[in-house]
């Protein structure tokens, strides 16, 4: 079995539905992500369009992450899927070094490397991934890459020819597709960042990686002395009485 | 990349806010401490093997406890840029040998094991009076008394220092070449630049020990940061102007020609680090002079630093998504 994920970006509408359901299913703090949709906007006015482009780990056979990591906190399944031990990982963040599609982060709570796991917990009891489920279009379509009969399979080989990866130029050999996908969309050089511009943020680029308030001699005491646990709750009531003590 | 986004004209409307620079300055210093680390083990090797002991004074212990000093300040670096720093144990426990990382905080590990072990034989041999007369700590006393009876075994572990500086030295241009994101680390080059940076670093931290030592040894120290300098120069402007110009190497490059702080950072590192200290060590040559050679040292350090931050950092800014 090799399990791998296809996303259909000429169904997808950007509801962010796939998002919130990571974010739930899965806990994922504040200022994290694991699965997110991109919107970019094509073209000069009049002649505009807007695309949608969910991103998540690619899940790849030959995984620069799971390589790199020094203590095999990434590793294979017996699935495919690569998955994350956070118990084991040190925090180095090599393999958010090496992973080239930017789909790691360094948890805030508990300062470990965490990513989509294809939501391994669920496909263990046999259940599909969060996002497959909440995706009101159905443009999330994933199953067994080695049963030619599954849906995947027989949507890749009626999408022959429009089946994209991203960045096959790493051979990294990802087992996520994409079909309507474009230069446009799916390189990351191939459209603007504009620093401070967005539909309904300007922060581009975060500050901090892991937990904001983990300075150095925290990561040797927190284990001993932390006051309490981190949860997304205690980052809001750090973050507004901040803003307090600011004003 | 700017033709590309010319002809797409797409512009990233909406998105979720990306990391910022995940190995910073901590890791410089932890790559610069180990150049010296390593660096003062070959050059302070070379000389071992090519000057009289009353030319080179003190060299034996002075080795390897600059490297000692150095390796301890590049694993304490290494340890607090962790995240989870009190599970460093893991690499040992578990350790996962495809990884750059486990294979080279092992050899690092044993490599500073037996730079400690010169670091006592050689300071027992070097003030065996001050231990046997001057010092009223017991252990030291009888740890020095031991070691000055083995200090033989200083000339037998030596060879092997020396062989593992070398991998020591390159692990982590490796490292770099398993960070599959960062294009501009994947070059080659990355293996020679750390053997520069380490010839660099070295003779320029035994030139501030080189005060009393003869003129040939000295001549020969400056000789090495005057190659290593230029050679490490070269290498950075091929890899700046020439280089294999992928997208993405080109565009983090972008980082430093089309200005900014990491242009007059790399272009200050150049100029203070690599083009001055040339020219002020290869002048300073002829007359033997001291002073001149050590602030090329200096230069030469401080410019180090910044080449490898600015390298370290402008990877990092790319989006890679």
């Amino acid at each position: 079995m090799k399990l791998g994920f296809l996303v259909d970006l000429n169904l997808c509408m950007g509801c962010k539905g796939c998002e919130i359901a990571c974010k739930v299913e899965n806990e994922v703090p504040l200022s994290s992500w694991r699965l997110r949709v991109k919107y970019i906007d094509i073209g000069t006015f009049p002649d505009t369009s807007r695309s949608f482009t969910p991103l998540r780990c690619n899940h790849c056979e030959n995984a620069p992450c799971e390589r790199i990591c020094p203590v095999s906190a990434l590793h294979y399944l017996e699935n495919g899927i690569v998955n994350i031990d956070s118990s084991r990982c040190i925090g180095c963040a090599g393999c958010m070094m090496a992973c080239p599609y930017g789909a790691i982060y360094m948890d805030p709570e508990t300062n470990t490397a965490d990513k989509c796991t294809y939501c391994a917990h669920r496909i263990e009891s046999g259940m599909m991934p969060s996002c497959v489920v909440a995706c009101p279009v159905e443009a999330n379509i994933f199953g067994d890459l080695e049963d030619d009969h599954s849906h995947i399979s027989r949507y890749i080989m009626e999408h022959q020819g429009s089946v994209q990866v991203r960045k096959p130029e790493k051979h990294t050999n990802p087992t996520h597709f994409y079909v309507g996908g474009g230069n446009q969309t799916l390189n990351p050089l191939a459209h603007e960042r504009i620093e401070g511009y967005g539909l309904f943020n300007n922060v581009t680029h975060l500050k901090h990686n892991g937990d904001p308030h983990h300075s150095i001699l925290d990561r040797f005491t927190a284990p001993f002395f932390a006051e309490e646990k981190l949860d997304n709750t205690s980052f809001m009531n750090s973050a507004s009485s901040k803003a307090e003590s600011h004003k | 990349m700017e033709n590309t986004i010319h002809a797409t004209q797409a512009v990233v409307s909406l998105d979720v806010a990306l990391p910022g620079i995940i190995w910073g300055w901590m890791i410089t210093l932890n790559m610069w401490a180990k150049s010296i680390g390593t660096g003062v083990v070959f050059v302070g090797a070379y000389l071992l093997y090519r000057h009289k002991q009353e030319d080179i004074i003190g060299l034996r212990w002075i080795i390897p406890l600059i490297s000692f000093v150095a390796l301890n300040l590049f694993l304490l670096f290494t340890l607090v840029d962790l995240h989870q720093p009190l599970r460093m144990w893991h690499i040992f426990a578990y350790p996962h040998w495809t990884s750059a990382i486990t294979v080279g905080a092992w050899m690092a590990s044993l490599f500073v094991g037996l730079v400690t072990v010169l670091t006592v034989i050689g300071l027992s041999d070097g003030f065996g009076d001050f231990f046997k007369r001057g010092c009223r700590i017991t252990l030291i006393k009888n740890l020095a008394k031991f070691a000055g009876r083995h200090a033989t075994a200083y000339d037998k572990i030596l060879p092997f220092v020396i062989f593992l500086a070398i991998p020591v030295t390159t692990y982590t241009a490796i490292i770099m070449a398993e960070s599959s994101a960062r294009e501009l680390w994947q070059a080659p080059t990355e293996m020679m630049q750390m053997v520069w940076a380490a010839f660099m670093a070295g003779s320029s931290v035994l030139l501030f020990a080189s005060g009393g030592w003869s003129k040939e040894a000295r001549k020969d120290l400056a000789m090495v940061l005057a190659f290593s300098v230029f050679a490490s120069f070269v290498m950075y402007m091929g890899e700046y102007f020439f280089s294999f110009k992928s997208s993405e190497a080109e565009a983090t490059l972008a980082y430093v020609y089309s200005g900014g702080v990491y242009e007059t950072e790399f272009w200050f590192g150049m100029a203070i680090g690599f083009i001055a200290p040339f020219f002020l060590i290869v002048s300073a040559i002829k007359e033997d002079n001291k002073t001149l050679m050590r602030f090329a040292a200096i230069l030469a350090l401080v410019g180090l630093y910044l080449a490898k931050d600015v390298w370290l950092k402008i990877p990092q800014m790319l989006p890679l998504s």
